[in-house]
């Protein structure tokens, strides 16, 4: 056998993380990272936000610079892409035809933005001005598009979308946001919250319709722009620019061709090793068991793509530790600093503490009992007190949840001492 | 023009950084093998850039802001000198500012 060499497919966020992570556990062999794109692994929430609104340079979304990969001794092989993994004979097949051979594989393949299905989509992607949002060059495609005046048409309201809208409307852009279920953030949060994100971005300038389908698309004469979005009911928008969020794939494809378990993303057992021993996986293309949830999940999140990163070089370094963290997540629209933990999906009860109209809350979901997630608003202090009670998997009184003269902290006083330090 | 950092890692072992003044003191703190995790990227939003900021040198330094307390309020390994690096500004007169990284939550 030829000398260890570890690749790391994917230079994501968790590719990153990997890499570093499994240097600290003590690994000396040779390492490489191997990315599609031509970056550094960085960081993507900044993408629809602060990068989006030119108030940041691509390079200062890096993890981490150059020099320290250097010093870390860590390889990259940056706009290659992987054709195929043969486990058989450990081999990674590049795209150039290039194999090497693998000691050990971690995958970091992350996802990729969900396209749309109309007959118009194809089209539209071979356009200037039709974008989705996943990467760098994404936002650098779209960034120029977006001043005073121009008129925006953002198909889906999810976080990305909103986060876009948001950004829009901060360069004076005139922002429609088309969404085709009843309610902005539908799968992720509770009609309370979604009414009040709702009226946050009315109140911002934004045009909000729910239940709104796209059906077509107008092209110019020389068919290389959008023109107008059509939509159920016969309503056509005007366009300047579309942004398309409408969900994310996990890239699972590579994986599913070298016979690896996949099942809404690449199975992992909890310490982050896939079906087979010799190749871990982490991030938002994993599906893993949640300790927390007692079921499977695929998370689209960077404390999980960090947090299982650890868990994966851990298992790479053969120092097994399980992984069990608690979901979390943010987003940040105009001045509102959202902060979620846990997962609501389930929930029979949704109690509010706080007040939704002066833009600070605490919205608690409970399931017979239990609290289950926290989702907090401009509540920073309540939000690290909430991530402790989430994780305690515990009951607490709805009443006093919602009572604002009791502090969050003496409620959680009990679970404190017994939360994990995790 | 670079400035030097004095940091204490988790182990008590100390280093000398040189950086430029420029950028998040967390942005400094990240590139390094024993550095901190700045899950957020600079949001204010996980706390996983908690630094202990050496008592000499904390008066030198801006207030925190209220997002920085808050979270701090709430870390098991807080201290009275708990600051989040991210929300540290580097600038020519930190030259020398010593700091400790806190315990990973």
């Amino acid at each position: 056998m030829s000398e260890d060499h570890i690749y790391i497919v994917g230079a994501g966020h968790a590719g990153g993380e990997l890499a570093f992570a499994t240097r600290q556990q003590g690994y000396g062999g040779a390492l490489t990272i191997v990315g599609e794109e031509s970056h550094l692994p960085y960081q993507r929430p900044p993408l629809s936000k602060a990068y989006l609104k030119g108030e940041c340079e691509a390079t200062s979304l890096y993890l981490r610079q150059l020099a320290a990969y250097e010093k870390a001794n860590i390889n990259l092989l940056l706009s290659r892409r992987v054709e195929r993994i043969e486990r058989a004979s450990k081999k990674l097949v590049f795209d150039d035809g290039r194999e090497v051979t693998y000691s050990k594989l971690g995958l970091t393949t992350g996802g990729r933005a969900r396209r749309m299905t109309i007959n118009d989509a194809a089209r539209a992607e071979r356009t200037s001005n039709f974008h989705y949002l996943r990467n760098i060059d994404d936002v650098m495609a779209m960034r120029a598009r977006f001043e005073a005046g121009q008129r925006l048409v953002v198909i889906g309201g999810g976080y990305i979308g909103l986060e876009v809208a948001a950004s829009a409307i901060a360069r004076g852009v005139k922002v429609t946001v088309l969404e085709a279920l009843p309610r902005v953030l539908a799968r992720v949060t509770a009609p309370q919250m979604s009414e009040f994100y709702e009226q946050v971005h009315r109140d911002a300038g934004v045009d909000v319709r729910t239940n709104v389908e796209v059906i077509a698309l107008d092209f110019n004469a020389a068919g290389d722009a959008v023109t107008a979005v059509h939509c159920t009911g016969g309503v056509v928008i005007p366009v300047d620019f579309v942004v398309v969020g409408i969900g994310l794939l996990p890239n699972t494809e590579l994986a599913q061709a070298a016979g690896l378990e996949v099942d809404n993303g690449i199975v992992v057992d909890e310490y982050a090793v896939t079906s087979d021993p010799d190749i871990v996986a982490a991030g938002d293309c994993t599906n893993h068991p949640s300790v927390f949830c007692g079921r499977r999940i695929r998370l689209e999140s960077v404390p999980n793509a960090v947090e299982q990163a650890r868990v994966a070089a851990a298992s790479l370094a053969g120092k097994p530790k399980a992984y069990q963290s608690v979901p979390w997540f943010w987003s940040d629209q105009y001045d509102l600093k959202l902060q979620m933990t846990g997962l609501s999906q389930g929930y029979d009860q949704f109690i509010l503490r706080g007040s939704m109209q002066n833009r600070s809350f605490a919205a608690f979901y409970l399931r017979q009992g239990q609290l289950i997630a926290v989702d907090a608003v401009n509540r920073a202090q309540e939000f690290m007190v909430a991530k402790r009670m989430v994780a305690a998997c515990q009951s607490f009184d709805p009443v006093a949840l919602a009572d604002e003269s009791v502090p969050l902290k003496t409620l959680a006083g009990a679970v404190q001492a017994a939360a994990p330090s995790a | 023009m670079t400035i030097r950092l004095n940091v204490v890692d988790r182990n008590g072992g100390e280093h000398e950084v040189a950086t430029a003044p420029e950028g998040s003191l967390m942005e400094t703190l990240r590139e390094l093998d024993y550095g901190v995790s700045a899950i957020c990227g600079g949001m204010c939003s996980c706390a996983t850039c908690h630094v202990y900021i050496d008592p000499d040198w904390l008066a030198k330094l801006p207030e925190r802001q209220s997002d920085e307390g808050e979270l701090l309020a709430e870390l098991q390994f807080r201290q009275d000198n708990s600051r989040l690096s991210c929300q540290i500004q580097l600038q020519q007169a930190y030259d020398g500012l010593r700091l400790t990284l806190a315990p990973e939550e």
